[in-house]
């Protein structure tokens, strides 16, 4: 068990047996597709992962992956994929959310094991919609969703994946979405961070908010929405027209034009997915004046839970040797020789 | 000794109430370091050879307002030198630190006991807010009792005068004062005093001293002064017990090394998920000091995070346990669901306190039998074990383990805040005596065309662990009903059927030992079955009933589920049955839905034990 040796796989050594149980054209295949074409170029071994998951649509995954697989209780994924990989810090643990999930129910388990830095990759598919439970608004909806639960329109203000991840002290936090070609590169970042990787997978419930995200992520309007970033490469979309820009002043991001790829007389900034403080403001960039920040936001590892875990275990654990006996006969004991009196 | 091995001597048994046994309760201010006085007292106790039981009763609040009646903190401890099973009906001795301390505790006291009471705390303030109009001890209010007033302040303050504390700190040292009189009076030794005082203030000499001087000093008033009155000193022999190496040991602590002991006799590493509650922290932080037993303790942002995370490690290959009260293990109902139904081991420990919701977190109650037998979503059975005392919670948690690794299944054990914080001594296990139980890991692959079943199933019903990392045996598992055998998502109504019946056979199969009696006859007029904590005060009534020649019997119940085999057969042997239980009647309905039987209820639910004489009473009413 745990033979670390790599072995060779193809996407098909990725796949089960199991009827995939999705609706014709839901954005989970897509994901589950580049998932299963990634996992071989990362050189991962089948029986030494697992996906973990919670409830709702994006939470079937695991059945779909041929590893080991926990469909586990709506919200709690981070809670169980803490307790195997502190079993097992060998494992290669993946966890499969989606904004209901994750953000609502089990919104502070994703806080916490972002927090903790478990290493773990943790997939979070966001529809803007609960799917499985037909269609009510979730906490990433936009205000004036309609839906079941909000015939007349929703009127709380929607979460922020990735400000929420950045915000509970996420090391890696990175965007795609289910169609974009681009998947299996920011899966392999992910991976290749040690520590909790956060990813948000907008992903299109062609049933009930179909279309949500088809302002960025329409063909026609990806090159004029859509910022994808690169660590060391100026951040730079519609074709490097414009950029993204420092308002000194403001101490905010601002759009810029760049004439003739001059983009360093524009301002124009390099992105470094290890600047927190830019990262901070990635999340936070408003879509509609702003393109959608995509690719990995941002990188920086950090020691993880596991590893500290571990380390401690052991470092108490040297130079003793576990004496079940001596264990139960600590502390201030007594000897009774003989019966004191006969009664 | 509380151990089940206890065979009853003829001295025993005609005791009545049991001969040179004392009861003393320390009460004070929850600032008055009452617990730490008692703790130290039963230490000394036990170190004298006598049997104990003790019971801490002290308030949910840390630093509730100073003299308040709601702020008393009180311990008391039963010590004989004969077999002592409960912390005592009534004390014989009570040492008050202040008014609040006399007025809740003193209607205890038993006819012509002793009072020790603190005058220097008896000043105007402190009378008022314990709600005296005026000075008991003064007024004659107290004329039933025998009252010794001391100004233990002073006594204090006068003691540890060299070591030049400030007054609020030479005023801490009153309860080694306290305890220095009380060792004088029950002939005790103070040396493990001085050497714990020792270690922990090694690293500030001048309190440690202090102390020390201020314990001397208690002692000595008791040897020295002029006592015209009702102190004596008083000596307790030792009492008789099985030869052996002897410690004092609480519930928490026992569960906690039972749990450890459990884990190493199956061979795996145990991964425990906790998250802060009272009674049931004290787990946690035993266990967390436990590394090098492969120990690894997770404190969880929640309780499902707990109980979740100890599934997850079952799952990857450790011994997951989850421990809580009450309130707390609601919270994981819905993950021992899942637990249920993807059959992995796990141990969730129950230290049950006063409900419903928050209820009464420092006091004990039972309350919580059909939350561990019944009270999960769908047909969900899981094995439950309860505690008897804190020495009988080692093997319940041993059992507990094997059952959950032998069976892979979820098992609760059920224990209380009387448990849990109550001491007694505990002859130190043989650990050689224990067979071990290994856990035996899927390791196999399937060979070509054939598939792996994750569901399949030994004798015992118990499906195979197969742990991630293996090869070849990757497999998928969650919540969804899943098809018998191959354990894929199937929603069909005679799999589901099928199935539930399988979860429900695995847990009615359990190998349970048949239930042994107590004390008594196995049949006759009446039987007194009990559960848990009960066990001092039932077995202590029964015995004094059945000296004076009345027929009556004592079973007490460790597997509440399934239930011992032979259970219909004796309880049908008796005419009469009664439950005393510390709730309204829990037991009493389990029993008489399993087995037709007209069990009739004996509750209390003040958040205290039963005392002797309530289950004495119900005795005699019942054979009247």
């Amino acid at each position: 068990m745990n033979d670390m040796t790599p072995i060779v796989t193809a996407p098909k050594d990725w796949e089960t047996d199991q009827e995939v149980r999705w609706c014709p054209g839901c954005g989970d295949y897509a994901i589950l597709k580049a998932v299963q074409r990634t996992m071989p170029e990362i050189g991962g071994t089948p029986a030494n992962t697992v996906f973990v998951s919670g409830i709702g649509c994006s939470s079937r995954f695991p059945y779909y992956m041929e590893t080991y697989g926990f469909h586990t209780i709506h919200g709690r994924a981070p809670a169980f994929a803490t307790g195997i990989k502190l079993a097992n810090p060998e494992l290669d643990v993946w966890l499969v959310t989606g904004d209901g999930d994750g953000l609502s129910i089990g919104g502070n388990h994703t806080m916490h094991v972002l927090r903790r830095n478990l290493d773990t990759q943790i997939l979070l598919f966001n529809n803007e919609i609960y799917g499985l439970t037909k269609g009510q608004y979730s906490p990433t909806s936009r205000e004036g969703t309609r839906s079941p639960s909000t015939p007349f329109g929703s009127v709380d203000h929607p979460a922020r994946p990735c400000a929420f991840a950045l915000g509970s002290g996420g090391r890696f936090v990175a965007r795609a979405y289910d169609v974009s070609k681009q998947l299996p590169d920011v899966l392999k970042a992910a991976h290749a961070h040690k520590g909790a990787a956060f990813i948000e997978i907008f992903q299109n419930c062609i049933v009930y908010n179909a279309d949500v995200f088809a302002e960025f992520t329409d063909k026609k309007n990806a090159t004029s929405h859509q910022l994808w970033l690169a660590d060391g490469e100026p951040m730079l979309f519609e074709k490097g027209a414009k950029g993204i820009a420092l308002d000194r002043e403001a101490l905010q991001l601002k759009v810029v034009d760049v004439v003739d790829g001059d983009w360093q007389g524009a301002g124009v900034i390099v992105h470094d997915v290890r600047n927190r403080a830019v990262a901070h403001m990635l999340v936070e960039m408003p879509f509609g004046p702003f393109p959608m920040a995509l690719g990995v936001l941002y990188d920086d590892p950090h020691p993880t839970f596991e590893s500290a875990v571990v380390a401690q275990n052991r470092e108490l654990s040297e130079g003793k040797t576990p004496d079940l006996q001596a264990l139960v006969s600590k502390g201030q004991t007594w000897m009774v020789e003989k019966e004191p009196r006969e009664n | 000794m509380a151990s089940a091995a206890h065979t009853i001597t003829k001295a025993e048994a005609t005791a009545h109430p049991p001969a040179e046994a004392v009861v003393v309760r320390f009460a004070g201010d929850s600032g008055d370091g009452m617990q730490l006085t008692g703790g130290q007292f039963t230490l000394s106790t036990a170190l004298a050879g006598n049997d104990l039981a003790t019971f801490p009763d002290f308030p949910a609040e840390i630093r509730a307002p100073q003299g308040t009646l709601f702020g008393v903190s009180a311990f008391q401890i039963n010590f004989g030198s004969t077999a002592i099973e409960t912390a005592g009906d009534a004390p014989d001795v009570l040492v008050a630190m202040n008014p609040a301390a006399l007025k809740t505790n003193v209607d205890a006291l038993k006819p012509g006991g002793l009072i020790i009471a603190d005058e220097g705390e008896f000043g105007d303030r402190n009378l008022a807010k314990a709600k005296y109009d005026a000075n008991p001890l003064d007024d004659g209010s107290l004329a039933k009792w025998q009252l010794m007033k001391l100004d233990i302040s002073a006594l204090t303050l006068e003691a540890v005068k060299p070591f030049g504390l400030g007054k609020k700190e030479a005023l801490r040292c009153k309860n080694m004062w306290t305890l220095g009189l009380a060792l004088w009076m029950f002939d005790r030794d103070r040396q493990p005093i001085v050497d714990w005082l020792k270690a922990k203030f090694a690293k500030l000499p001048d309190i440690a001293e202090a102390n020390i001087a201020a314990l001397n000093a208690g002692h000595a008033y008791g040897e020295t002064a002029e006592l015209a009155g009702p102190m004596q000193k008083v000596s307790i022999a030792a009492a008789p017990t099985e030869p052996g190496l002897y410690r004092t040991v609480t519930g928490a602590e026992s569960i906690s090394l039972g749990l450890v002991a459990g884990a190493q006799l199956a061979g795996l590493k145990l991964f425990f998920g906790g998250y802060p509650i009272t009674p049931a922290s004290a787990i946690l932080h035993h266990l967390a000091r436990l590394k090098e037993f492969g120990v690894t303790t997770f404190q969880a942002e929640d309780e499902i995070a707990a109980i979740c995370a100890s599934i997850g490690a079952s799952y990857a290959g450790q011994l997951g346990i989850t421990s809580s009260s009450g309130p707390g293990i609601a919270l994981k109902t819905e993950a021992m669901g899942l637990a249920i139904m993807t059959e992995l081991p796990l141990v969730i420990v129950n230290s049950q306190r006063g409900g419903p919701s928050t209820g009464l977190p420092t006091k004990t109650e039972q309350s919580d039998l059909y939350q561990a037998i019944y009270g999960r979503n769908g047909d969900a059975p899981l094995p439950v074990i309860s505690a008897r005392s804190p020495a009988d919670a080692f093997d319940c948690a041993i059992e507990a383990v094997r059952i959950a690794t032998t069976y892979m299944t979820p098992v609760m054990l059920l224990t209380d805040g009387y448990i849990a914080n109550a001491a007694e001594p505990w002859k130190v296990p043989d650990m050689a005596g224990y067979a071990p139980f290994p856990v035996t890991f899927k390791t196999d692959a399937p060979g070509e065309g054939e598939a792996f079943l994750p569901y399949a199933r030994d004798e015992k019903l118990a499906r195979p662990w197969a742990i991630p990392g293996t090869p070849g045996l990757m497999h998928r598992i969650g919540g969804i009903e899943k098809a018998e055998g191959s354990g894929a998502i199937e929603y069909g109504p005679e799999n589901h059927a099928r199935m539930t019946e399988i979860r429900r056979d695995k847990i009615l199969g359990v190998d349970v030992p048949d239930q042994e009696i107590e004390c008594g006859e196995a049949d006759g007029r009446l039987a007194i079955v009990g559960w848990g904590s009960t066990y001092g005060p039932i077995l202590q009534a029964v015995r004094r009933a059945r000296a004076r020649g009345l027929d009556v019997s004592h079973i007490h119940i460790r597997h509440l589920w399934p239930l011992p085999k032979n259970m219909a057969v004796l309880l049908r042997s008796f005419e009469h049955i009664i439950v005393p239980e510390m709730n309204t009647g829990q037991l009493k309905t389990l029993l008489r839905d399993q087995y037709l039987v007209d069990a009739k209820p004996l509750n209390k639910v003040s958040g205290q034990p039963f005392m002797i004489a309530e289950i004495e009473a119900a005795i005699e009413k019942a054979l009247a």
